[in-house]
């Protein structure tokens, strides 16, 4: 209890400087890329409350992400208002994330896995051919951000800081939703479902919560996509996505709240940043993949932290370095 | 304590940022006069998509070796971007050449999809773009003062084999099949409107997928007609042609396409199921003129690789580069500028040959009708017959043709379809 | 040219190339347990590394067995230095897999570059077969023969054989197979080996008609995981089923209702795993 003293400090120097950056950043492209981590990291925020807190790895997250965009990008190019077309993008995720549970929670591990892939690339399957509707390869060119209040978010600045507050709510909504009762009953079920049976919970409830829950944050990162792009395609929806967004869980910590977001930083900075110098990026990005899976299965964030306590047992307690020093041998064979 | 993490994580992230920024460049030693004019290259290296734009990247870097790095007197400096051959990939990439390299043009992107997601971007950033993209309403309805094609519109060479099919072959009733998306309807569109409206019938419109892993169930359908048009690109001309002689159509029923359908760089990919077919194109690579001479072989020389359209489009696009560079002299990093004069060139000696711009931006100039054949054993493609001066609008007058919307596939519509 | 009777007929031919893919997805997916998300890759991989062969002089055939040897020798560096870390943490070895695909795939793209390669079909198999105004391909009809010939080997093997005996009952139930003595780590080194010989087989095999592209990889690895869900992973037969269920399904699919082409090729994968997880033929639950 005493850190949250620190933390709080450190959490606000965070927040300042993360809202002064277009001031320090002065080139718009990298507030272009800064804002492009922030709504990936939402996206890898709502597919972790499956894939970490609720152990069910979901490889067709694109889809509810695509349907998203495709929705309000559907909307809009009909004739209707911005708020309709943010609205029905969001109700239609949700609505289609609860398909998507109802299928896919008969199964866990990698009978899940399947199913939400199956249902994946149904989705995807739609946005490519069904031209009629999602106008097929040639995708939905979005004429306008939206104005909430009136205000212009065409500047790369302005869009950073809309964006900046979504992802600033979606982060307190995790720790939140960490702490809650839900949360606890989500991580229950990950990890001893038949004693939350047991204990009188409806694991199946909860976990179908959890994919409602990591299906809204994935709407809302859907639509910041959209917005920031102006276009979507069906490449939105293909198994690369689901699997980049996976990476970005998994690289930076699963069942954390910062994994995520260091997980989406590297990754789009791979993808952007490092792909104009080093042209075999895909391999780079398919390399570190493997490397964290194999040398660093819980991601990045626990694994540093780990390493540090490691490396400094004195600073904490013997508990924790005890415990550091059997996670680490757990975690080879 | 979770929270200190991502203080630290936020500096390395900056730190990693700040390290990438470090500027890339071909080496090339500062001359004394001012800052190089800087070119960024759109293009495809990785995904399905990337035989053509690694054929792009060859065409430009040919032809600024040629010119050692330097155009009209200025140092040129070239920045490559791989799009992944994505529209979302594109706008990214189109950003960091704008905002972050702060490119004077832009070269590429590759293809239509991509070219129809950067358009609007291109415009609000004043940034000069030459493309080899095919996007009609680039240079029509939605004509975009900052770009300018040297190469074709989609439908530009379509229109060609129509009337080359009516006219000379008399064919009377077609099939076309081709990608289902706005390149393959534009290609459709062109050939299926002049086509009719010579007295053919188009009785049969296919639209496989993109990815298609075999043509056999759409080629099945084709049915009985006098030619079958196709307006495939990338790689699958060589999957189709392959399944179209194995069904016993190669040599039944003569096969037409557009440039990309039998791209002079598709040739060593291909066999005898080649033979015979016809393809209209912007350029041909036995074509007789000094600069394509040194052009195919350089092409040869270095990449040993037989230059077709990407790679022609982007050597003929940095000739464009240069001519605008004389043109407008110091005005050449003022944008708007520099797109005014880009429309202004007159190209004489390219690889496809003379050719201008017309005032919205695309080129004017030869279409070739060639016939793929056998000479010394290797496959080529011999041109047959050239229509001089095509323009977009085929022989329509401009305000006429600009009035009816853009081919789609149900524009034209279809009255002559049978099952 | 009569629709139905091509649509047919391919979607047999189509059935052949399918199982060749997929038998060695599904001997790995009922052993190991785990979907391998590079199976796409073997195929591309191994059908580019056959070209690679054919270039160089090989016959058709050799070039094929060649390929499916590097493949085999590949698959086992696989397995033994990377899937073997992770042994019993399933879901981290499916992640693995799919992160080897990206890199497999990247590799492909710098050594072979973009340009699509397709190999002559075998000189012995040239030629269309010509019956009542219908022209079909020879070499398609070869390759159902060669699937149909696999598969008896493989039954062969699974059946009648020692090592066949212990991957049966490594499939049925592992941690009792260890039990009775069978050493099964080493059967899923063996195993993966073999599917991933088959899958680069299935790739030199179906090159001459498919080609050989980047992208190729991502077309095939969703076939056959619909052919291993619907037919039941471990199960051979569930797998030869499957393949012609599917072969059917895409042809008259593509054909009939282009629109929900995708759609028809993937419902029958969600129903079967979320009504009968074991697959259609399969034992073992899921």
């Amino acid at each position: 209890m005493k850190r949250r003293l620190p933390s709080m400090t450190a959490a606000l120097v965070v927040v300042a400087a993360m809202a002064t950056l277009p001031l320090w950043l002065a080139n718009t492209y990298y507030i272009n890329v800064a804002s492009q981590i922030l709504f990936w990291a939402i996206f890898a925020l709502g597919l972790n409350v499956l894939v970490g807190y609720a152990g069910l790895t979901s490889l067709g997250h694109a889809a509810l992400f695509a349907m998203s965009g495709y929705t309000a990008a559907i909307v809009v190019t009909a004739g209707g208002a911005h708020l309709l077309g943010a609205v029905a993008a969001i109700a239609m995720t949700v609505a289609t994330a609860a398909v998507f549970a109802v299928l896919a929670l008969r199964a866990t591990g990698i009978g899940f896995l399947m199913i939400t892939l199956a249902l994946g690339q149904i989705v995807w399957g739609i946005a490519y051919r069904w031209a009629a509707l999602t106008n097929g390869d040639n995708g939905i060119n979005f004429k306008t951000r939206p104005q909430p209040f009136g205000i212009d978010l065409t500047s790369a600045p302005a869009f950073y800081y809309a964006v900046l507050l979504v992802f600033l709510t979606a982060v307190m909504t995790m720790a939140v939703f960490v702490r809650s009762p839900l949360g606890a009953a989500v991580r229950g079920t990950r990890d001893q479902p038949r004693r939350m049976t047991a204990l009188g919970y409806n694991v199946w409830l909860v976990r179908f919560a959890a994919f409602l829950l990591s299906g809204f944050w994935t709407a809302v990162a859907g639509l910041l996509f959209l917005y920031y792009n102006q276009f979507i395609s069906p490449q939105v929806a293909a198994l690369q996505t689901s699997a980049e967004a996976l990476l970005m869980v998994i690289s930076g910590g699963t069942a954390t709240i910062l994994g995520p977001i260091a997980g989406a930083a590297i990754v789009v900075v791979m993808k952007t940043v490092v792909s104009a110098y080093v042209e075999r990026w895909n391999m780079v990005l398919g390399i570190i993949f493997v490397l964290i899976i194999s040398f660093m299965p819980d991601g990045l964030v626990p694994g540093i932290s780990r390493l540090v306590r490691s490396m400094w047992p004195q600073r904490r307690s013997n508990v924790t370095g005890e415990r550091a020093a059997k996670a680490a041998s757990e975690a080879r064979p | 304590m979770t929270i200190q993490r991502r203080t630290m994580l936020k500096g390395l992230a900056a730190a990693g940022v700040a390290g990438a920024a470090a500027p890339f460049e071909m080496a090339a030693p500062a001359l004394a006069q001012g800052a190089p004019f800087k070119i960024g290259l759109m293009t495809v290296k990785t995904g399905p998509l990337a035989q053509g734009g690694i054929q792009m990247e060859q065409g430009l870097l040919t032809f600024l070796k040629e010119k050692n790095n330097t155009l009209a007197g200025r140092k040129v400096e070239l920045v490559v971007a791989d799009t992944g051959g994505n529209p979302a990939g594109a706008k990214t990439k189109a950003q960091e050449l704008v905002e972050r390299e702060k490119v004077n043009v832009i070269l590429g992107p590759l293809a239509a999809f991509e070219l129809l997601a950067i358009t609007d971007y291109i415009l609000q950033t004043k940034t000069p773009l030459v493309a080899v993209a095919a996007a009609e309403d680039v240079t029509q309805r939605k004509a975009n003062p900052y770009i300018i094609r040297p190469t074709t519109t989609s439908a530009q060479c379509c229109h060609v084999m129509a009337d080359y099919a009516l006219k000379e072959l008399k064919f009377r009733r077609a099939a076309t099949i081709s990608e289902d998306f706005a390149f393959g309807h534009e290609q459709m569109g062109g050939f299926q409107r002049v086509f009719e409206e010579g007295g053919g019938k188009v009785v049969k419109k296919l639209w496989p997928p993109l990815v298609t892993p075999d043509y056999t169930p759409f080629i099945a359908q084709i049915g009985n007609v006098d030619v079958v048009f196709s307006g495939f690109a990338g790689s699958n001309p060589v999957k189709f042609m392959r399944a179209y002689a194995d069904l016993g159509l190669h040599g039944k029923t003569p096969l037409m396409g557009g440039w990309t359908f039998l791209d002079d760089a598709l040739l060593k990919s291909l066999g005898d199921e080649a033979l015979g077919v016809l393809s209209g194109a912007t350029y041909s690579a036995t074509y007789e003129s000094e600069s394509n001479k040194r052009f195919v072989a350089a092409m040869q020389k270095d990449y040993s690789s037989l230059p077709g359209g990407y790679a022609s489009g982007m050597y003929i696009g940095g000739m464009c580069v240069e001519s605008a560079l004389a043109l407008a002299g110091d005005k050449s990093s003022d944008g708007t500028a520099f797109a005014e004069v880009l429309h202004k060139i007159k190209m004489e000696d390219t690889p496809r040959g003379p050719f201008t711009i017309d005032h919205l931006g695309n080129a004017v100039g030869a279409v070739f009708v060639r016939r793929c054949e056998r000479k010394d054993g290797q496959l080529v493609n011999t041109v047959i017959k050239t229509y001089p001066n095509v323009s977009q609008f085929w022989t329509y007058p401009e305000d006429e043709f600009l009035k009816s919307p853009v081919y789609t596939r149900d524009f034209p519509v279809s009255k002559n379809l049978e099952n | 040219m009569n629709l139905w009777l091509v649509l047919a007929i391919n979607s047999v031919t189509l059935g052949g190339l399918l199982f060749l893919l997929s038998a060695g997805f599904s001997l790995i997916f009922g052993l190991m347990r785990i979907p391998n998300l590079m199976h796409g890759s073997f195929f591309m991989l191994g059908a580019y590394m056959g070209s690679a062969f054919l270039k160089q002089g090989l016959g058709f055939w050799p070039a094929a067995l060649a390929s499916a040897i590097g493949m085999a020798v590949l698959g086992g560096l696989v397995e033994r230095l990377l899937l073997r870390r992770l042994a019993g943490q399933e879901l981290a070895q499916v992640l693995l897999t799919l992160g080897m695909s990206f890199i497999i795939a990247d590799a492909c793209l710098m050594i072979w570059t973009g340009d699509p390669i397709q190999p002559a079909t075998p000189p012995d198999l040239r030629g269309a077969v010509t019956t009542a105004g219908l022209v079909f391909p020879i070499y398609r009809i070869a390759i159902v023969g060669v699937a149909v010939a696999m598969a008896v080997a493989l039954w062969l093997l699974i059946d009648r054989t020692r090592i066949g005996a212990m991957i049966r009952a490594g499939v049925d139930d592992a941690p009792i197979a260890r039990v009775v003595g069978i050493k099964v780590s080493q059967l899923f080194t063996l195993v993966f080996c073999l599917g991933a010989a088959l899958a680069a087989f299935a790739g030199v095999v179906g090159s001459p008609y498919l080609s050989i592209y980047p992208g190729l990889d991502a077309e095939m690895l969703p076939l056959a995981l619909i052919v291993v869900i619907l037919g039941g992973a471990g199960s051979l037969l569930g797998a030869l089923l499957g393949s012609f269920i599917i072969g059917f399904l895409y042809n008259f699919g593509q054909a009939l209702f282009p629109d929900l082409a995708y759609v028809i090729l993937f419902v029958p994968m969600v129903l079967v795993l979320v009504l009968r997880p074991q697959g259609l033929f399969g034992r073992a639950a899921l």
